[in-house]
């Protein structure tokens, strides 16, 4: 039994090496054009969580981002100011670009956020995982949506 | 597959398009990029947190150690003479390796083959000292590294290194250190990720620290997977950062923000 037990497990583990890390958890999306017009969860996103988790250090953004946060003394240029996003980019435009801007530009330094193939030596704690969940990207896409200028 | 391929293509052309590398008279030192009141502090000696290290490294350089009971000086005698010029050549070719070792490494080769002594730990106060002292000997000299043709190969691949997207957020040197140093990353100026003041003193790190824990800074700042110190992928990357700003001033120890 128990060496059934531990044969299932080194399988299973092996099955994750091979596997596309972490594959399984991503939840299918459809593109059509250059939109994802179809959330990636079946609950609405939070505008206010969307506001909160765009600020903070570990979403990333404004590493790159300037934006409406005159709160935040630190704010990269390395990318467009994201005041004014949805007037200029419909909420299925703007989740295809948090879920995947490579497929927008190939070219492009803003990260996948919902991707976790095609990338190299992923650091331990990050790999298989995407930089959001699908969960944060519906937050933060109900806040984007309402940066209207 | 035919999509895949294109974006492959259009990726190669895109990053030798941009990945010119940085003319020698736009090449500029972190230095340049900083706020006066840390200038000061490097360029006074008095102020420089560095030069505690360089005193501790200029006494262990004069201290006798390990089996042969031998000090640095019984070797080289005084150092501003036969190590002048020395730091601004590494990461050198060594031979019995058959691979460029660091300063860090060459001095630690020392302590084992001649002074029969146990190696320093990377980052260790003994390591960053010695090599403090023996880099500042060089302070001002131009940047010399990779006239050795046997080192090609090795810039060649800490070149890759360089252009090579990697980690979660699939970034590459190249993306923030040529195509984006005049820009800032939050509040952070990117600067070009010149490597010409190490071992330097960072106040965030409230330390002397080593090239190679920066470039592993960076490395886990985009979320790749960091290299253990020592590991060759972190001596050709210096290699590549050296031979890249080769022209400009030593400038150890140096102070970054
Ligand atoms: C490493 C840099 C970087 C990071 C981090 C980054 N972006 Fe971007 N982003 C860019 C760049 C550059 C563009 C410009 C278009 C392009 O290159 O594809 C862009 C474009 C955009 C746009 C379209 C802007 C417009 O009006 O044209 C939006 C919206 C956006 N990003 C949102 C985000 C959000 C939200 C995050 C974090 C979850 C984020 N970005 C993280 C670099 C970044
Ligand atoms: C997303 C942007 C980004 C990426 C990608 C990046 N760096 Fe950096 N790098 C920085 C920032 C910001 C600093 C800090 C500047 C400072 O305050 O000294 C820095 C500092 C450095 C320095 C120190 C410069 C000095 O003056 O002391 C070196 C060397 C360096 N990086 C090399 C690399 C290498 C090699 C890679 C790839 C493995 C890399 N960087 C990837 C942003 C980046």
């Amino acid at each position: 039994m128990a060496r059934l037990a531990l044969a299932t497990l080194l399988a299973a583990a092996l099955f994750a090496a091979c596997a596309p890390a972490g594959a399984e958890e991503l939840r299918p999306y459809t593109v059509v054009g250059d939109a994802i017009p179809q959330p990636l969860t079946g609950t609405k996103g939070d505008v206010v969580r969307g506001r909160t988790l765009i600020v903070e250090r570990s979403s990333t953004c404004i590493l790159c981002h300037s934006g409406p946060f005159p709160e935040q003394a630190f704010q990269g240029d390395l990318a467009p100011n994201l005041t004014g996003s949805g007037s200029r980019w419909s909420e299925g435009q703007l989740r295809l670009r948090l879920v995947d801007a490579a497929q927008l530009n190939a070219v492009t330094i803003m990260p996948s956020y919902y991707r976790v193939d095609g990338l190299t030596r992923v650091g331990a704690s990050w790999r298989g995982k995407p930089i959001l969940s699908a969960e944060q990207i519906e937050d933060i896409l109900a806040y984007l949506v309402t940066l209207r200028n | 597959m035919r999509i895949a391929a294109c974006i492959a293509l259009l990726t190669a052309v895109a990053s030798t398009a941009l990945a010119a590398e940085i003319p020698q008279a736009e090449r500029r030192s972190g230095y340049s990029f900083m706020s006066p009141d840390t200038k000061a502090m490097q360029d006074e000696d008095t102020a420089n947190p560095g030069m505690l290290f360089v005193l501790d490294g200029e006494a262990l350089w004069q201290r006798k150690a390990g089996t042969a009971n031998k000090a640095c000086a019984d070797c080289h005698s005084d150092a501003r003479i036969s190590m002048k010029g020395v730091a601004a050549h590494y990461p050198a070719f060594e031979k019995a390796l058959g691979k460029p070792v660091d300063l860090e490494a060459r001095i630690n080769l020392c302590r084992t083959n001649h002074q029969q002594a146990s190696p320093f730990a990377y980052e260790s106060h003994e390591l960053l000292a010695l090599t403090a002292y023996v880099a500042q000997q060089s302070r001002g000299m131009p940047i010399a590294t990779g006239d050795d043709p046997k080192l090609a190969p090795f810039v060649e691949k800490g070149h890759a290194l360089f252009m090579q997207r990697q980690g979660q957020l699939n970034l590459g040197c190249t993306n923030c250190h040529d195509d984006s140093w005049d820009k800032k990353l939050a509040g952070s100026a990117i600067t070009q990720g010149q490597p010409t003041g190490y071992p330097l003193y960072r106040l965030e790190w409230q330390s002397l620290g080593s090239l190679q824990r920066r470039l592993r800074a960076c490395i886990t700042g985009i979320r790749a997977q960091a290299y253990d110190y020592g590991k060759p992928e972190l001596v050709e990357l210096e290699l590549y950062l050296m031979t890249r700003a080769r022209g400009m001033p030593v400038e150890t120890p140096a102070v970054r923000p």
